[in-house]
């Protein structure tokens, strides 16, 4: 049993079937990657995970509970963070803010009226997100209005945000989609090194060949809203089914 | 101090020398001096500069931080000073009491009109807010006439219960509110020379109201669920992809400035003991939202500001009439003076709308964050020639 498991999901949006019968499982603290064509339904699914879209057939269980049916936040508290494709940050607030709200968010939950706190007494949390800072490489830049930053700091900083909530099941989608080389290799990088250093479970949506074979350790290719393989990269690789369906096309 | 940071604490405490002093400050004219009209140091618009500076302090809590723009918020200030006109009628004349039975009426209030509008944000929230305060607004005017006097408004009466004071004075009067047996309306007068400073209870009820609005605020403001609101106001998405609820976060804000405006319509009932209809009218609602962008949304002292700003012009500008003006342009040939006259005719006396509105389109465009962002401006402008001259000296290595 993996953490993750998908049964038979399908989800239509007016006349497109966008998935259809896609089963798939997620094993612990493994890194599992999602390929596939432009509209073969990688974010339709991913949005199933997370509560953004309900399906409209099958169930999804993360760690033994269903999500079908709850609300982002719910699943979030769950243990599931999730990375957009676009970094999704809050531009108005500084990058030690942005870090400090997932934390309080892990430690009170959904809401919280702590009106009558002051941030900077909140010691434990100052601590852990000047720790997480640190760890992404940018504590010099805390003071930073968030939205000043560049697409690879955003991303990194988010990235950081959502591991200062310690997940169990950390998504993205696309994480360097839209990004130079070197902010790629970054990115690529510091993923290693999270899934070096944690007891994390990982899955990723990416249509970088080079990202996918640093990083995965399962492949999961999605084509037409249906899963074609599953496999390991190297079998992928070699795989004729996949070369035709979408390597072949992008090579 | 209180839990606040230097920084916060220098600005509450100015504030509060601010407000203390205010009869001087507001004063600065002597009494037969032909600026004397510029004067705005008696009791009536003091005590609307404090209460229309707690409505926009509360105002700013919603708006400034989260970014909910309510068009109704005026419905709150009328439902408290009902509240606090019937505390009157039924309880006593103390004030306490009616502005602690406003505010919660109008918090229980806001919960209702919060809970449904904020199923929808953006332009949908301001309609459907403006949507509801007009609704109260009819309400009051025709429907519930027992409860809010309709047209009249709600006012005291000879016969009125008051089960905790007396119905009448020994004079046969209707009794005043005041608190603990000081009325609101007591005044005591200093003249120093040709100058003359009122100090009245009322209205330092409300400055100490206004200041413990404020110290709130400020709370509010460096708490991590204000942190949360700004966060609302910044990305929704990112906030429930990160676990929090954005729903109790923004209704919870729209609350809190739901009871700040009670606070206000109760003090304006302890000043005035009558509420009426107009009070909760679209226009008041739009007010606050003047004052709160001329001032500067989502800064600390911007709300307090720009009320203080619109009350000014509100009450000083429109006072000036052409014979005011022909005084002060005698000096000219008499040709020119007409002209001068008939040119500055049309922003004062009932033009001071025009003026009003000059002023805040000019705020808006070149000052998006109001009257706060231009003292900024301008203190960074004079530190920034103060440390030319001493760059001057030294060389300075650069940031
Ligand atoms: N909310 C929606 N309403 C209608 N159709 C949608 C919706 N979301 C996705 N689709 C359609 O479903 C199909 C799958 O889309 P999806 O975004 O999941 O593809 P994808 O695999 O992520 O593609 P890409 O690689 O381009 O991101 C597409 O044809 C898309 O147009
Ligand atoms: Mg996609």
């Amino acid at each position: 049993m993996g953490i993750l498991e998908v049964k038979n999901v399908g989800k239509r949006f007016g006349g497109l079937q966008a998935l259809s019968e896609v089963n798939l499982s997620v094993a612990e603290n493994s890194c599992h990657a999602i390929i596939g064509p432009n509209g073969a339904g990688k974010s339709t699914l991913l949005n199933c995970l997370v509560g953004k879209l309900i399906p409209d057939s099958g169930s999804v269980m993360f760690d033994g509970q269903s999500v079908l049916g709850r609300a982002p936040y719910e699943i979030n508290q769950m243990g599931i963070s999730r990375v957009f494709q676009t970094p999704e940050i809050f531009g108005d607030l500084t990058v030690m803010e942005n870090m400090m709200i997932p934390i309080f968010a892990k430690r009170d939950g959904a809401f919280r009226m702590h009106a009558f706190e002051t941030i900077t007494n909140e010691k434990q949390v100052v601590e852990q997100a000047e720790k997480m800072l640190e760890e992404m490489n940018m504590a010099d830049k805390r003071h930073m209005h968030a939205a000043a930053m560049s697409r690879g700091d955003k991303r990194r900083l988010e990235i950081g945000m959502c591991l200062s909530q310690e997940p169990r099941l950390l998504l993205l989608d696309e994480p360097t989609a839209g990004m130079a080389r070197a902010d790629t290799n970054n990115t690529i990088d510091l993923l290693k090194q999270i899934k070096e250093e944690r007891d994390i479970t990982i899955a990723i949506i990416e249509h970088d060949m080079h990202v996918v074979f640093s990083l995965a350790d399962r492949i999961t290719v999605l084509a037409q809203g249906t899963p074609l393989v599953e496999d390991d990269p190297q079998n992928i690789k070699g795989n004729p089914k996949v070369r035709e369906a979408y390597l072949g096309e992008s090579a | 101090m209180f839990g606040l940071e230097k920084k916060d604490t220098s600005l509450l405490l100015i504030v509060a020398v601010l407000t203390m002093f205010a009869p001087f400050i507001l004063n600065p004219f002597p009494t037969d001096s032909a600026l004397a009209q510029f004067n705005a140091g008696y009791p009536d618009l003091m005590q609307r500069f404090v209460i229309f500076g707690i409505f926009a302090i509360g105002f700013n809590i919603l708006f400034g931080l989260t970014g909910y723009l309510s068009f109704g918020h005026a419905a709150f200030l009328g439902v408290g000073s009902y509240a606090a006109v019937w505390m009157f009628k039924l309880i006593g004349m103390n004030v306490l009491p009616a502005i602690l039975l406003a505010i919660i009426v109008s918090g229980l209030f806001s919960v209702i009109i919060g809970y449904v509008s904020l199923r929808r944000s953006g332009i949908y929230f301001s309609i459907l807010t403006l949507a509801f305060a007009q609704m109260s607004f009819a309400l009051a005017y025709s429907v519930l006439t027992p409860i809010t006097g309709g047209e009249t408004g709600l006012q005291l009466a000879l016969d009125d219960p008051r089960i905790l004071g007396v119905s009448q004075t020994a004079e046969g009067n209707i009794p005043v509110p005041s608190l603990f047996g000081l009325e609101m309306r007591s005044t005591a007068e200093l003249v120093v020379g040709p100058w003359e400073f009122v100090f009245n209870v009322g209205y330092y009820t409300s400055a100490l109201f206004m200041l413990a609005s404020f110290y709130l605020a400020i709370r509010i403001f460096r708490s991590p669920f204000g942190m949360m609101l700004r966060a609302v106001k910044s990305n929704q998405q990112r906030m429930n992809y990160t676990g929090l609820n954005t729903r109790p976060y923004t209704l919870a804000a729209f609350v809190i400035s739901g009871m700040y405006a009670g606070l206000a319509g109760g003090l304006m009932a302890s000043m005035d003991p009558l509420a009426g209809a107009e009070r909760m009218q679209w226009t008041a609602s739009g007010e606050v939202v003047l004052m709160t962008i001329l001032g500067g949304a989502g800064t600390l002292i911007g709300p307090v500001l720009g009320a203080g700003f619109i009350k000014y012009f509100e009450n000083i500008f429109s006072k000036i009439n052409d014979n005011v003006l022909h005084g002060w342009f005698a000096f000219l040939p008499d040709g020119m003076e007409d002209f001068v006259v008939f040119i500055i005719h049309p922003f004062i006396g009932k033009g001071w709308h025009l003026t009003l509105g000059i002023l805040f389109m000019m705020v808006v465009i070149f000052l998006p964050g109001g009257l706060v962002e231009g003292g900024q401006r301008i203190s960074s402008w004079v530190r920034g020639r103060k440390s030319e001259d001493k760059a001057k000296g030294k060389t300075e290595p650069a940031e």
